[in-house]
């Protein structure tokens, strides 16, 4: 194992040289850095141009420039040495310009990564396990279409009506009654497409769904609720009831009745947190918001425990994943109560969901208010990005699915006589996460390369615009930084998505 | 099976040869894979519709020297009329002047979208082919040769591989679009595509190089070349033509972001993703003008995509169409068929044959 993991970096090493000498002779040879100052009639033009064959090292051919460059790259990487990247054409370190564009560039793949994997893998499970029924056909028609959409078009469009589009709703936040009766018919349509059955099955999905969601929405536009928005302890109580009773059938099935109570004490415990212990979340910071979450977590486990039953294990996973849903619940109430703060805030100036940027500058307020700030600069780019990478995800783990619900395994599970959800949830759906594991390895790479767009569209300072305006300027180091950044990203995300493969399957050994 | 069994029960009890169905004569591989292409739908609806774009873009406004139907070239400037308001008209059906509107100047956007698509498409096109090609030989190489030549061109893929596309792309693309106009660009940006391919490849060749009728071909004394063409490449033309078409999907892509980022295709010639980029300003007075060449883009991916689907699902046999719901439906039928005849037979003695026969 430890020979083969030192093989497989010494290969990353010498793949990341060879990738990174190649990029470097791409750009070197791919324009000229003085264009601009040789056309310019500024009259220390000499000056300028000898200052900057002196920067970037010009009078050395590109070849032995790369070795220049590699050289002070290499100081990153030895301990209590001076990490040098080179500068930019304007003279800035690019150490420092990454150091301001990774946080943005991460926030905001690492986001839509998240949300895309999961998603992704969730309906895509769902269409194989009913395949070819009209839910699997629209998804794979949906699908396709987000496969076929260009990012950057996607963006503009969204910054259109999801942006401007949105905002101006707010202004005056009153649903017509055109949007609630279209609204209510797609959510009718779209519920008969999930809950398939029996045609009048089907009709008493499409009359109660098209009702249910009318009245929600003439609700939320009557009541104001889109001008302050909040869940409320009645909603969290109805809400955490359907996540708890839908985890636990899932993850242990309704008959294990201690994992259903343990899940629905997590509700209890929830709204208690929502009402008595409000001002606990008063004075927040990002570590405090993790570490509720880890207790949150620990409840649920505790609570699994305590009440036990004949699988402990079930119960205790039921009642922790409850508790993380319902704590984000909890959390996105705090935020809805302070989104009044912030749309009134003079900064916003009710624009809330923003178009540039990833922040708002100057803007003052608590850790919620700039924690709705994030979000609203993020919302957008995030979606753009989620959209993309979707696509791929749900077809992947839906081939994926397929092919493990037809091995024999799963037929001696069905034939042992276990309960479709064992079978499914144990030792399917485990199974075809395997091969999705390669997969999000070395989409990563992708999703920074969709995030050059997306931060391109929506004025970013990520690594995208660094990259975009390098390559345009003739600009060698920016784009070599970033290229290091990205180069070790996939090669780690590859070597980890090997590693995880073997432990994940037995069949498959490293040597 | 209840089918199966009921068509060789009705069957006369002639001579079974000369009375065989067309379905038991053989079928040779093509025929088959071009029987089932033909039978997905959706495939052939995105065939026909990418067909018609295709014609749509050259015929309208002509290709090279040639001219076509369509009034305006997309250089005219012609005056701009009605605020440069599309024309197009669904029903009664009527181009009208200007049917996608014209832009800031007066240019015609129907001529420039087709000009557009016509770039778009032939850098697609030629992406497709050139790292189809570059995949295949090197694929091809390394997977039959094996030993140091595959080491040292699998090394070379890796490290193509971990330099993300649009990065490579970019830095070539600016180059190329600056000299060589979109022919260089289309070349160049297969130069840096080929890698999904030539793996692919690579497996096909490493699996297929130890079958058996390789074995035989080498024995009869063929040489490599010989086994390379004739033995194991059409069998792996499955992969090849698949993988080809999910390329060119993706190219297009590639192309039009490249475009749209101002390092691919540069003026005067134009694109879609570089229309888009143009007008993307001017979104709020003109949308028309952003509309089009977005549509353009995503219907000719999406029939790509689809086209590609259909031939995944041609060339591969084993993705049969079983649905678990059609059996469980189609049992259910015959069960409720068998608890019908039960009945009619209890009631009715007489109707027996009638009965048993349906339910069987």
């Amino acid at each position: 194992m430890t020979s083969y993991l030192l093989r497989r970096l010494l290969a990353s090493v010498l793949i990341l040289l060879g990738a990174s000498f190649i990029v470097y002779m791409l750009i070197a040879f791919s324009g000229d850095p003085l264009q601009e100052l040789r056309v310019s009639n500024r009259p220390n033009r000499e000056q300028l141009m000898q200052a900057r064959i002196d920067l970037l090292n010009l009078d050395v051919p590109p070849v032995l420039r790369y070795f220049v460059w590699l050289g002070g790259a290499a100081k990153c990487v030895v301990p209590f040495a001076q990490c040098d990247l080179g500068s930019s054409i304007q003279g800035q370190p690019v150490t420092a310009a990454l150091q301001s564009a990774i946080p943005s560039t991460l926030q905001l793949v690492t986001g839509a990564a998240v949300l895309a994997i999961t998603i992704g893998i969730a309906v895509g499970i769902v269409t194989a396990l009913r395949q070819y029924s009209a839910l699997d056909y629209s998804v794979t028609f949906i699908a396709f279409l987000f496969f076929s959409l260009p990012v950057f078009w996607v963006a503009v469009l969204l910054k259109e009506f999801g942006a401007i589009g949105f905002n101006d709703f707010l202004a005056d936040p009153r649903l017509s009654t055109q949007t609630i009766v279209i609204g209510a018919l797609a959510s009718g349509v779209i519920w008969t497409v999930i809950l398939s059955g029996s045609w009048l099955r089907r009709a008493i999905t499409f009359v109660s769904a098209t009702v249910v969601s009318a009245g929600i929405m003439y609700y939320l536009s009557a009541s104001d609720w889109f001008a302050y928005p909040g869940i409320g302890p009645v909603v969290l109580v109805v809400l955490g009831s359907g996540i708890a009773i839908g985890v636990t059938a899932i993850v242990a099935g309704l008959q294990n009745r201690p994992a259903l109570y343990a899940s629905l004490s997590m509700v209890v415990l929830g709204v208690l947190v929502m009402t008595v212990g409000a001002p606990l979340l008063n004075s927040m910071n990002i570590w405090l918001l993790i570490l509720y979450g880890a207790i949150a977590v620990g409840c649920g486990l505790l609570a699994g425990h305590l009440f036990g039953g004949y699988d402990p294990g079930q119960s205790r996973k039921a009642a922790a994943l409850t508790a993380f849903i319902v704590a984000i619940l909890v959390a996105l109430d705090r935020f809805m109560q302070a989104w009044p703060e912030y749309f009134n805030n003079t900064r916003v100036r009710g624009r809330p969901i923003s178009t540039i940027g990833a922040t708002t500058p100057n803007l003052v307020g608590d850790f919620w208010v700039h924690g709705i700030d994030k979000y609203g600069h993020l919302v957008l780019p995030t979606f753009a990005l989620l959209l993309i990478s979707l696509a791929s995800y749900t077809r992947y783990s839906r081939s994926s699915m397929l092919e493990v619900m037809e091995q024999d395994y799963v037929r001696t599970a069905r034939a042992k006589g276990l309960s479709e959800r064992v079978v499914v949830v144990r030792h399917a759906f485990r199974n075809a996460l395997i091969p999705l594991a390669t997969i999000v390895a070395f989409d990563i790479g992708g999703l920074i390369g969709g995030a050059v767009i997306t931060e391109n569209v929506f004025s970013i300072k990520g690594m995208g615009t660094l990259f975009i305006t390098g390559i345009k300027n003739v600009d060698p180091n920016p784009v070599m930084g970033v290229f290091v950044v990205v180069g070790i990203t996939a090669v780690t995300f590859n070597l980890l998505a090997d590693l995880a493969y073997s432990a994940l399957d037995p069949r498959v050994r490293v040597h | 099976m209840t089918t199966y069994l009921e068509n060789t029960a009705d069957l006369p009890p002639g001579d079974p040869e000369s009375e065989a169905p067309d379905t038991t004569r053989g079928l040779s591989q093509g025929r088959l894979v071009l029987k089932r292409f033909l039978g997905h739908r959706a495939a052939i609806v995105s065939l026909v519709a990418l067909v018609l774009i295709i014609l749509l873009a050259i015929s309208s406004i002509g290709i090279g020297p040639i001219s076509g139907w369509w009034k305006y070239s997309y250089t005219d400037i012609p005056t701009i009329a009605n605020g440069g308001r599309p024309t197009l008209q669904l029903f009664p059906f009527s181009l009208g002047e200007h049917p996608f509107g014209q832009d800031r100047v007066g240019r015609d956007s129907f001529a420039m979208t087709m000009r557009g698509t016509q770039i778009s498409l032939t850098i697609t096109v030629l992406v497709g082919f050139t790292a189809a090609f570059i995949g295949i030989v090197i694929g091809a190489l390394s997977g039959y040769f094996r030993g140091w030549l595959e080491s040292v061109l699998m090394r070379f893929t890796d490290m193509i591989i971990i330099i993300p596309i649009l990065i490579s792309a970019s830095v070539i693309a600016y180059k190329a679009g600056n000299i060589g106009g979109f022919w260089f660009l289309g070349l160049f940006l297969g130069l840096v595509s080929w890698t999904g391919m030539a793996r692919l490849v690579r497996g096909d060749f490493l699996t297929l190089r130890e079958r058996e009728f390789v074995d035989a071909a080498r024995l009869a004394g063929a040489s490599d070349a010989r086994i390379i063409f004739k033995h194991i490449l059409p069998n792996a033309i499955g992969v090849i033509t698949v993988n080809t078409t999910l390329l060119m999907s993706s190219a297009i892509l590639l192309e039009t972001a490249l475009s749209y980022l101002g390092l691919g295709v540069q003026p005067p010639d134009t694109s879609l993703g570089r229309l888009i980029s143009d007008n993307q300003a001017a979104f709020t007075t003109r949308p028309w003008l952003f509309w089009w060449p977005g549509l353009f883009i995503v219907a000719i991916c999406l029939c790509i995509n689809f086209v590609g689907d259909g031939l995944r699902d041609a060339f591969d046999p084993r993705q049969k169409k079983f649905s678990v719901r059609q059996m469980n439906r189609a049992s259910r039928a015959e069960a409720r068929a068998i608890r019908k005849a039960q009945a009619s037979a209890s009631q009715a003695p007489e109707a027996d044959d009638a009965g048993s026969g349906g339910g069987a």
